[in-house]
């Protein structure tokens, strides 16, 4: 049971971190030009941004679930199923951020998804 | 149509460098952590591990791989769609193989070797599909002061 808590930690807190960090990115807005001063700058900006200071702690969260499991199971059974966040990503991105999420990048997310838990059974 | 090239070649380019920073600073970890050897849950073994990753090189370098992984990460994503940079980025998974065979020469699973196949294709996929597909900031701010 807890196990099966710890892996919900760590597919949501990684994806709802990625998702907060994401929006905070685009509410900052793209750097005008891709010179260094003008990147710490925006980085800056985002960092500043309350959806990354959101985005921050559901990560960590993420983070220490992921060592509390490998500390419990194979790294074969964590990794293959930690892959559903891609899938879960593909999901928050659609109803959370907005985006349009079309039968191309559905079956492309379920490829890499499969793709990922293949390669860490392998 | 030019806008619309530029935005996925500049997203491109950008998840190409969010991948290489990820990979190479994984790999710079793994080294400098190798070298330190196992770690050792003691007061001494900690003390040791504690020492080492603080004056090894190799780790200061991967830290520095992984937070140029997490610049480009964030600067991509201020304009890309999350559900575009996510799988795209996993394209990491496959240079990471590619790396553990001609670098490393590690023997790589079937398995894994079909898992790599699947990631391409996913990625090929999700790449062939509009890096965003909603309004950015500047268009949001338009709207705004088009309707006062």
């Amino acid at each position: 049971m807890l196990t099966v808590l710890l892996l919900f930690v760590l597919i949501c807190g990684s994806t709802g971190g990625e998702i907060a960090i994401s929006h905070g990115a685009k509410k900052t807005g793209e750097p005008k030009r891709m010179r260094p001063r003008e990147l710490l700058v925006f980085i800056g900006q985002v960092m500043s941004n309350g959806w990354f200071l959101l985005g921050i702690p559901l990560m960590a969260a993420s983070f220490f679930a992921l060592l509390i499991l490998f500390s419990w199971h194979p790294l074969s059974f964590v990794i293959p199923i930690s892959a559903l966040s891609y899938v879960v990503g593909a999901l928050g991105a659609k109803y959370l951020l907005k985006e349009e999420v079309n039968t191309a990048r559905w079956v492309g997310v379920l490829l890499v998804c499969a793709g990922v838990a293949l390669v860490a059974a392998g | 149509m030019a806008s619309e090239k530029r935005l996925r070649i500049k997203t491109l380019i950008m998840v190409l460098a969010m991948v290489v920073c990820a990979v190479t600073g994984d790999l710079l970890l793994k080294r400098g952590m190798s070298e330190a050897g196992a770690v050792e849950f003691t007061g001494a073994g900690l003390g040791h591990t504690l020492v080492h990753t603080a004056t090894s090189g190799m780790i200061w370098l991967g830290i520095l791989f992984l937070l140029g992984f997490m610049a480009s990460q964030m600067t991509v994503m201020s304009w890309a769609d999350y559900s575009y940079v996510m799988p795209a980025g996993a394209f990491g998974y496959a240079l990471q193989t590619f790396f553990a065979v001609v670098v490393l020469h590690e023997v790589v699973s079937t398995k894994r070797w079909i898992g790599v196949f699947l990631i391409s294709i996913g990625v090929v996929l999700v790449g062939q599909t509009k890096p965003r597909t909603t309004e950015c900031a500047e268009q949001v701010a338009e709207k705004a002061a088009a309707s006062c």
